[in-house]
């Protein structure tokens, strides 16, 4: 077990270098940070004295071992264009994506499943082929379309729903901030977390709709039946619980994605997350908090499939055949 | 009686402190974030605007950008190289500081010490004395007429808070950390400033105490960074926000067709223009090999022919766009109609080439930003395409202006044959034209850093040696004139048009749109 963990502790290691390697190395060419700093008539001198000063003429290599041990450590450096730690301004960014992604989860699952487990059973019915053309447009509309929809219908003209930004936020402890407790707060939630959630609950019905499809025509649910049990019982009692199990495997996976990727969806709504900070970094060739959000985004994700190899390898035990 | 009187005229002067009678709230956004507070870090219009509610300099600028007296009450040219400024008196820094001729000296000092971005508002060798506490005196080596020119956006800071705060040193760019007055302020202006989080929100509020008799009816103004544009102009026409700034120009007509929403346009200072290299003996990105066809006049004559200016005006920017001969806005040179742009005429700018020895034209890259300036890729695109009709094969190159200007600009060794660029002269004055954009330069950017094509003539040179120190307006403008025209005639650049600001407000907004893209929250009345 030890060895086994030990070696994807090792292969997870070996990720998160060579996509710091990349990462460092893709920035580079993005283009020259000093040029975003400084204004139009900062004299060549002052610019070259900024290049040296902010270490861009040292070598390639030495520049990457700098970035690796730094990193390490949680020191992504100074952001260029609000120079501050951006260790902390993650830190102050992450409660704003944290809530987003949990509310558009929640709202997935809570109207993914129970529409997936309609259409599992009443495939033929007029409302289930409705939701699967809906899931349809869900899957193959590009999410900032759909963001931009939202707000021309919501915001613009029936004017119900904020367009942007997170509304009245509250500090919770020292350094949480939460919208979920006040009205505005919760009103520019809707359309955002619909935004982001729309994708992942296409996904969850479609997987339920079919994985019920599968599981109605086995002999138990049959046996079910013949005992006379009421269908309610059948279908969630039996039927949907049997559904769950791959479900939740993609949903907890789902979830990393849902938090590396709200990026467009906090664009499109200018709501002061993680990965609005990235998009703004991109524009102002902010390297440090590139190289920080692609980091977090990598760790986020070698971390989850560490823990489901593990949690696998408890599960299952012909995993640990190999090791023997 | 007398006293039960005053009691109740207290009380109700009190009830209107606590519940104002109109509490009025302006929020705004604009396309670009405003990152850090200390007036002498960053020289870009919109954070010198934004601080520029807060803070004041000794002068100011009115809507139709005039100077006027600001913290100084009156100055005058005491000697040729000696002028004087009498400071207002009673007036207090928003922590209760006064304002006096000790806090001038001091942000004269750090406005040129290092790290500041500002620095060249005021010469290194002007010397800056304290006469009494409330007249100082700046002690020039020659004269120079457009000292203050640039002055509306050096802001006074007070001496005593910047020290006592440990913020003495400018936060340049380069610096790991920030201090305190990055993201505090404590300026002279009619607003202060309450929070601040760069990137999300900077929120400010009315300045009871301030010295001047108040235009603008707002207590609270609420600022939010909103980068996409089809979210900003959704946020004005939904009435989330009283104003957006710049409003996309396919949008603008949304923007007036919408109840309770207009666009505000004006021509904006700035002038787009295409350069030339001129410098080299080869281009770099041309099929041309051994000499520079650009260092031919005919040629850059050609160019200038080639171009159909209204069909851009009309086709591309939709007529948000005002065609122009010169490198300065027509609004900041009052002699501008006396030059006219060359005819678009490609008869003529073929037996032009013909003319050079290119019968066939040859090929050249063209070197465009993407991000920076209206419809900057749509330009350069409708000018390949013209040029093509002459014979000259341009490959387009468009970037984001990240990648584009760290090619184009002096630390990228000015490597283009052929590049738009955008100038606004800070001071609103031909001298920062001529001295930027048509001086001679070496390839490390001594000189007209900004004159990326590398145009030279000792001629103009000298001109701008001359206006600098030309104290007759009448003089100088006939000087500055005559730099235009030896350059007009030698065709240093390719100018297209001033571009045009767009701004989208509500109806309940009456706004100055400043030509300069400043939004001042003291030109604001919200009913």
């Amino acid at each position: 077990m030890l060895g086994f963990a030990f070696r994807r502790l090792l292969q997870a290691g070996i990720v998160m270098v060579t996509v710091a390697l990349i990462a460092f190395s893709l920035f580079r060419f993005v283009g020259d940070p000093v040029n975003q700093m400084v204004g139009m008539e900062t004299s060549v001198e002052q610019r070259a004295a900024l290049r040296q000063e902010l270490g861009l003429n040292d070598p390639v290599l030495v520049q990457f071992a700098r970035f690796v041990a730094n990193a390490a450590r949680f020191d992504f450096g100074t952001s260029y264009q609000f120079r501050q730690p951006v260790a902390d301004l993650f830190a102050r960014r992450i409660p704003a994506t944290l809530e987003l992604s949990f509310a558009s989860a929640v709202l997935a699952l809570a109207l993914g499943i129970p529409m997936g487990v309609y259409a599992g059973l009443k495939r033929d019915s007029p409302l289930s082929r409705l939701f699967l053309s809906l899931s349809l447009v869900g899957i193959s509309l590009p999410t900032f379309f759909i963001g931009i929809l939202l707000i021309f219908l919501f915001s613009v003209t029936l004017q119900w729903l904020p367009s942007f930004g997170r509304g009245e936020i509250v500090q919770v402890g020292s350094w949480w901030t939460t919208g979920f407790l006040t009205a505005s707060g919760l009103k520019a939630l809707v359309l955002p977390s619909i935004t982001l959630g729309l994708y992942q609950m296409t996904l969850i019905m479609r997987l339920i709709r079919a994985e019920m499809l599968e599981v109605i025509r086995t002999d138990y649910i049959k046996f079910a039946r013949a005992r006379g049990l009421p269908d309610r019982l059948v279908h969630f009692r039996h039927a949907l619980k049997n559904t769950l199990v791959p479900v939740v495997t993609i949903t907890g996976l789902q979830l990393g994605s849902i938090i590396a990727f709200a990026t467009i969806t906090e664009t499109v709504f200018q709501w002061p997350g993680m990965g609005l900070m990235f998009l703004q970094a991109v524009r102002n060739v902010d390297i440090p908090i590139m190289a920080a959000y692609l980091m977090l985004t990598a760790f986020l994700f070698v971390t989850i499939n560490f823990v489901v190899d593990i949690l696998y390898y408890l599960i299952d035990p012909r995993l640990r055949v190999d090791q023997a | 009686m007398l006293n039960r009187r005053l009691t109740a005229a207290a009380a109700l002067a009190a009830a209107i402190a606590a519940v104002p009678a109109s509490a009025e709230t302006l929020k705004y956004a604009y396309q670009g974030t405003l990152n850090q507070l200390d007036p002498y870090s960053l020289n870009e219009t919109f954070t010198l605007s934004a601080v520029g509610n807060v803070y004041e300099g000794l002068t100011r600028r009115n809507e139709n950008l005039e100077i006027e007296p600001s913290l100084a009450e009156s100055w005058e040219i005491v000697e040729p190289n000696r002028w004087r400024f009498h400071l207002r008196q009673g007036v207090k820094f928003h922590n209760g500081n006064d304002f006096t001729a000790e806090d001038v000296v001091f942000s004269a000092t750090r406005l040129r010490s290092e790290g500041s971005d500002l620095a060249k508002r005021l010469g290194t060798d002007v010397e800056v004395v304290a006469v009494d506490d409330h007249t100082v005196d700046f002690v020039l080596p020659g004269p120079n007429p457009i000292l203050h020119h640039e002055w509306d956006t050096w802001y006074i800071m007070d001496k005593e808070w910047t020290e006592g705060n440990g913020a003495v040193r400018v936060t340049s760019a380069s610096d790991t950390s920030s201090n305190f007055a990055a993201f505090n302020t404590n300026g002279t202006g009619p607003f202060k400033l309450v929070s601040h989080e760069p990137g999300v929100k900077t929120v400010f509020e009315k300045n009871p105490d301030w010295w001047d008799t108040t235009r603008h009816n707002i207590d609270r103004v609420e600022f939010t960074p909103i980068a996409s544009d089809a979210t900003r102009v959704a946020a004005l026409l939904s009435g989330e926000l009283d104003m957006v700034y710049p409003v996309p120009v396919q949008d603008i007509r949304r923007v007036e067709d919408n109840s309770g929403t207009r666009a505000l346009t004006g021509p904006e200072l700035r002038t787009i223009f295409l350069g030339l290299d001129q410098r080299r003996d080869e281009l770099l990105y041309s099929d041309v090999k051994g000499r520079n066809p650009f260092k031919d006049v005919r040629v850059r004559k050609a160019f200038y022919q080639a171009i159909d200016i209204e069909a851009i005006k009309s086709r591309v920017m939709r007529n948000m766009a005002e065609p122009t001969a010169l490198l300065i806005a027509p609004l900041l040179f009052e002699r501008a109609d006396e030059f006219q742009r060359f005819p678009y005429d490609p008869q003529a700018s073929r037996a032009l080439l013909a003319e050079a020895g290119y019968p066939d034209g040859f090929s050249v890259t063209m070197d465009c930003p993407n991000d920076r300036y209206v419809n900057d890729e749509a330009i350069c695109q409708a000018v390949a395409a013209m040029l093509a009709r002459v014979g000259v094969k341009v490959a387009l190159n468009a970037q984001p202006k990240a990648q584009y200007f760290a090619r184009i600009l002096p630390s990228g060794g000015y490597d283009t044959s052929f590049y738009m660029l955008g100038w606004t002269p800070g001071s609103l004055d031909g001298w920062n034209v001529i001295d930027n954009l048509l001086t001679c330069r070496d390839d490390a950017g001594k000189g007209g850093a900004f004159n990326l094509g590398g145009y030279c003539n000792d001629k103009v040179d000298a001109l701008a040696a001359e206006i600098l120190s030309e104290n007759d307006p009448a003089r100088r403008d006939a000087l500055i004139a005559e730099a235009f025209r030896i350059t007009h005639e030698e065709i240093a650049h390719l100018p297209l048009h001033q571009q045009s600001l767009a701004w989208g407000v509500s109806d309940r907004l009456t706004v100055a749109q400043r030509a300069d893209d400043q939004f001042l929250f003291r030109f604001v009345t919200k009913n």
